[in-house]
């Protein structure tokens, strides 16, 4: 009886750290690699021109991205979106703050902010290039035009719905406008911010690179368009795949972001969910 | 009284001061080419711009293209979400499952699908398949994500009831585990909706399927600026519509849900 209810106890920690690790290594690695082998593996029995082998697809990626080719096309590229994204950021939360907080504003603002959401942003780009001509100013003016439809209209929607308990806690206070905005306003807005964030990161990478795709002789967009149009599969594959890793970059660097910002907000959300 | 008639006169006043904001939007767009701010050639007047919205609203070719577009994210659309649904519950049930493909869907999900665009004109070519690729693709993930979640999300309480009554399997499907996700789906429809139509135009534009997406990009290249402001116009149209469509099916479906009760109550 107390062999079996000490088994009990001990669980699964009885397993030893080893193969916990390995099982956990397994769960995460596991699918990933048996896709590649199975890939592999119908790539070199298949004649399909369009799907080449990982092998192949790594090398090109090596030969293609490694070298002076990433100095002249990938960092431009990413150095737009940053700065498209930063942009987004920073305007969206602050005219979202002031529209969320003035009433009448808002009001007059919405119908209009509505509709702007709503136009699908690549075919901004038109637009954009238009006004602006095709310049490295474009692009950027392009990602923002896009990117921060999601941030401005989720901060206007966050600090709109600040809870009114704690705001009347502060007026009782009597704290500063500005502190009021640092320690309330922002704090409540946030996991709305940062959902419209999120969004807005997905919407920018896709314009950065449809709007490379269009108009640009440089750039990660322009040179998958063009692997494409002279039939470099290899090299195009490994475009796609470089763009997949910025994306997933973009995904961990938020994540990471998210976690520390919203720390309290998880927090809060666990006990209420225990 | 007092109450409905102060509400009343809120909701007039947000009204009218919506239509004054888009009024005043329209009037500042006309200023800006007549004050010579910015060439007419580049931002063409809103009179010009809605004359030729009208134009285009009697001529069948325009709603052809819009219909066109409009095929292309329907079938998109309900392919994602069909297999998003089937597949997001067969994972989202099997926690095995869920362990073993969740680096694989954190690396596929961020994809940004318009990376997918010169593949999908290699296979196709200039067709609406390729167009379905790159919509099927990113929709799918906007669906399956919150079917996983909603999946996951069943009250604990809940099942350990239903398990003690004695549901079946099947029964448990229908009024336990859809109940509980049906939000969540709602929720990943309506973004993959909007998502749906916005790679159905950008397909168009980019790689060059007919639809209101090609007429954009053969306005901006043939110059004529007033046309691809009103197409532009047109999209942003489609994409209020979609989004007032799928708001307002998502609360007639969740009109039981405490997120829509609540809203209604205030």
């Amino acid at each position: 009886m107390t062999a079996y209810t000490e088994r009990l106890a001990a669980g699964p920690r009885a397993r030893g750290i080893g193969s916990r690790i390995a099982a956990s290594f397994l769960y995460t690695l596991g699918l990933p690699m048996l896709l590649l082998v199975v890939w592999g593996l119908v790539a070199t029995r298949s004649t399909s021109r369009f799907f080449p082998g990982p092998l192949t697809i790594f090398d090109a990626f090596v030969q293609t991205w490694v070298g002076p080719a990433f100095v002249e096309d990938v960092l431009p590229s990413l150095y737009r979106l940053g700065l498209g994204i930063t942009a987004s950021i920073v305007v969206g939360i602050a005219a979202g703050t002031v529209i969320g907080l003035v009433q009448w504003l808002r009001e007059l603002l919405e119908p209009l902010l509505e509709f702007f959401r709503a136009i699908p942003p690549p075919v901004l780009i038109p637009v954009v290039m238009l006004l602006l001509g095709i310049t490295d100013t474009m692009k950027v003016v392009v990602i923002v035009s896009g990117a921060i439809w999601p941030i401005l209209l989720n901060t206007i929607e966050g600090v709109r719905a600040t809870d009114s308990v704690m705001k009347e806690t502060a007026d009782s206070f009597q704290i500063t406008w500005w502190e009021r905005l640092w320690f309330l306003v922002l704090p409540a807005a946030s996991p709305r911010i940062m959902a419209g964030v999120r969004q807005g990161l997905s919407v920018a990478l896709i314009l950065m690179v449809i709007s490379e795709m269009f108009a640009s002789s440089a750039g990660l967009g322009y040179r998958i368009a063009y692997f494409q149009r002279n039939y470099l599969i290899a090299e195009m594959w490994s475009g796609i795949l470089l763009l997949g890793l910025v994306g997933v970059f973009l995904a961990v660097v938020f994540g990471l972001v998210e976690r520390r910002v919203l720390r309290w907000y998880h927090g809060i959300r666990e006990v209420n969910r225990a | 009284m007092r109450v409905p008639s102060t509400r009343r006169l809120r909701a007039l006043r947000k009204a009218l001061l919506g239509v004054a904001g888009l009024a005043g939007f329209l009037v500042v767009w006309q200023l800006i080419p007549t004050l010579g701010l910015i060439n007419s050639q580049y931002l063409p007047y809103v009179t010009d711009v809605s004359a030729r919205l009208f134009e285009e609203s009697l001529d069948l070719a325009f709603w052809r293209r819009l219909g066109s577009t409009m095929t292309s994210w329907a079938i998109g659309l309900t392919v994602a979400t069909i297999a998003a649904v089937v597949l997001g519950t067969i994972v989202g049930l099997v926690p095995f499952l869920r362990r073993a493909t969740h680096t694989m869907v954190e690396f596929l999900r961020p994809i940004p699908s318009v990376a997918l665009i010169p593949l999908a004109v290699l296979m196709f070519g200039i067709q609406m398949q390729a167009a379905l690729v790159i919509i099927i693709y990113a929709s799918f993930w906007q669906v399956f994500v919150q079917v996983i979640y909603g999946v996951a999300d069943v009250d604990a309480v809940a099942r350990d009831t239903a398990r003690s009554f004695g549901l079946t399997r099947r029964e448990q499907l229908t009024h336990l585990v859809l109940p509980t996700a049906l939000p969540y789906l709602m929720t990943g429809l309506r973004l993959a909706a909007a998502v749906a139509l916005i790679l159905a135009i950008t397909a168009e534009m980019v790689i060059g399927n007919p639809g209101l997406g090609r007429s954009i990009e053969l306005s901006r290249s043939a110059g004529d600026s007033v046309g691809l402001y009103a197409f532009v116009v047109v999209t942003g149209l489609l994409g209020l519509a979609v989004n007032l469509v799928f708001r307002f099916v998502e609360r007639r479906t969740l009109s039981w849900h405490q997120s829509v009760r609540g809203e209604e109550a205030l």
